[in-house]
């Protein structure tokens, strides 16, 4: 794929920027041509927060994302509010633990990862973000998974150097989940 | 090739500006710009520069006006509002022949408006903005390297001429993160003999001043002065020709404008439409010789803009009313769609067949 236009929508607060963050960080170690955009307005405290991240092999043009390719919903009022406008087949990521319903689209591929219950199973509460990046890097192959962790290493900083190890063990559960 | 980093373009502004010298750094906060301020708060102290945040914008300035007398690099930076605060004070440096670096990363107006991105401050960057006969060297960069480079291309320009620079940018950019190549650190020393450094008993001293009584005096200064801007209108004009060789339609847009509507020209290209664009970098001085050279090729004109329409003015003076200029826009924080940008564009490529 040329060009992966991605939206990756929640509450504040969930780390939505932070994962388009490491998926950015990821593009350019690959040496990929890539966009990073976040909503700032006033929705970032406690409503909606969400952020476009687009990875090229050409020159980015717009870095606006108003019709993705894959969309990361992490609440309700994301998937219903960019549900509709995702590309025909696109991909869908939801979090299952967050959202009782399923995609309505029959155009899209959908799938579907219980990420705020598999973070709390596995000790990190927070890091239900980063499993739900490990799901979206497997499925829609916009970074790859070799030197995620060096990846990582620029958007943590070496003073909480111990956050990397469970970052990176986050992003695995995602991408070995399989439901 | 120098390392490509990842930074925010408010955050390039602000580390470009260091590396060209600029040890002084006055604002005050306001969305979308309050990463520069942020960004000179944490680096200044550690460099040996100052960051000061000022009681207003008002004091900023005049804080700017004072540093950039003396002859160092210095800047400030603001959104909208905050740079209409600044007019009298961008006037006061214009008028005493000063260079500094404003930067403007716009939002939504008029009056406080909102806090998303716009261009409709294209108006007072490029005819001023405070009162009186002048102008800014005004730069608009379409990315976060630009940011950068523009940062160090505006110090070089201002200090060249003695003319204050800014860049108008707008939320998006200033929000946005892209890989960027930070320039080269420069070894800045000031040669400014006018400056107002102490004359050590040793020659006659210097005066920074926009006040002139005598009417004469006063219109001579703005002759020496326009004498400036005519050397600048012919030397400095940028802009980037993107798909104009065969072009039929052109679109003029800058900033993030332009970086939609490369959207919509590589649709309406594929679909067999000769569209281009030429995307001002400098926005005074306007290029205007390739909108004239266009208005010859040409059969129609599209002005994408985030504003009620204003660059529109000058892409209509540039090409001498020869063709048809429509707009496409959207304001208020908006961001016209490349899906807009297209039917704009086949509109102007069917309407005059």
């Amino acid at each position: 794929m040329a060009t992966t236009q991605i939206l990756i929508a929640g509450f504040g607060g969930q780390g939505v920027l932070f994962t388009g963050k490491c998926i950015a960080y990821k593009g350019l170690d690959e040496g990929k041509q890539l966009s990073w955009l976040p909503s700032y307005g006033p929705e970032m405290r406690g409503g909606t927060a969400n952020c476009s991240v687009i990875i090229s092999d050409t020159p980015v043009g717009s870095p606006i994302v108003s019709t993705p390719d894959v969309l990361t919903a992490m609440n309700l009022p994301s998937l219903d509010k960019y549900e509709d406008a995702t590309v025909k087949g696109g991909k869908i990521f939801v979090d299952s633990t967050l959202i009782d319903r399923k995609v309505k689209r029959t155009d899209v591929d959908a799938y579907y990862i219980p990420a705020t219950k598999l973070a709390n199973d596995a000790g990190f509460p927070n890091l239900a973000n980063m499993i739900m990046m490990g799901k979206m890097i497997k499925e829609a192959k916009m970074v790859s998974m070799d030197g995620m962790k060096e990846a990582l290493s620029h958007v943590i900083s070496a003073k909480r150097a111990e956050m990397l190890e469970i970052n990176l063990k986050a992003i695995e559960i995602g991408y070995n989940y399989e439901g | 090739m120098a390392e490509k980093v990842l930074m925010k373009g408010n955050e390039a502004i602000a580390e470009a500006a260091i590396r060209a010298g600029c040890m002084h750094y006055f604002g005050y906060p306001i969305t979308p710009q309050t990463e520069i301020a942020a960004y000179m708060a944490k680096r200044m102290p550690k460099i040996g520069g100052v960051f000061l945040q000022a009681e207003s914008e008002i004091a900023a300035i005049n804080m700017v006006y004072g540093v950039a007398g003396t002859g160092l690099r210095v800047m400030t930076s603001s959104s909208s509002p905050g740079v209409s605060l600044k007019g009298e004070g961008i006037s006061y440096l214009a008028g005493s022949d000063l260079p500094a670096l404003i930067v403007n990363v716009q939002r939504g107006g008029p009056g406080l408006g909102g806090i998303q991105p716009s261009q409709s401050d294209y108006f007072q960057a490029t005819r001023g903005g405070g009162h009186g006969d002048y102008h800014l060297i005004v730069m608009a960069p379409a990315s976060v390297q630009e940011m950068a480079d523009m940062t160090a291309k505006c110090f070089d320009l201002s200090d060249k001429y003695r003319v204050p620079a800014m860049i108008l940018a707008d939320g998006t950019l200033g929000q946005m993160m892209e890989p960027v190549v930070l320039p080269e650190p420069t070894d800045y020393k000031p040669n400014k003999p006018w400056a107002v450094t102490g004359t050590e008993c040793k020659r006659k001293h210097n005066i920074i001043n926009s006040l002139y009584l005598k009417p004469e005096q006063l219109e001579q200064t703005n002759f020496e002065r326009y004498e400036r801007y005519k050397a600048i209108e012919e030397n400095e004009p940028l802009w980037e020709e993107f798909m104009m060789e065969d072009a039929e339609v052109c679109v003029a847009a800058f900033g993030i404008a332009a970086r939609v509507s490369k959207n919509a020209i590589m649709a309406a290209r594929a679909e067999g439409i000769k569209v281009g664009m030429i995307r001002p970098i400098t926005l005074w001085p306007f290029p205007k010789k390739p909108f004239k050279a266009a208005a010859d090729k040409c059969k129609a004109f599209i002005s994408v803009e985030l504003s009620m329409g204003q660059m529109i003015e000058d892409v209509q003076l540039a090409t001498e009313c020869k063709r048809p200029v429509t707009l496409c826009n959207r304001t208020g924080g908006m961001i016209p769609s490349p899906e807009e940008v297209l039917e704009a564009i086949k509109k102007a490529a069917g309407g005059n067949k």
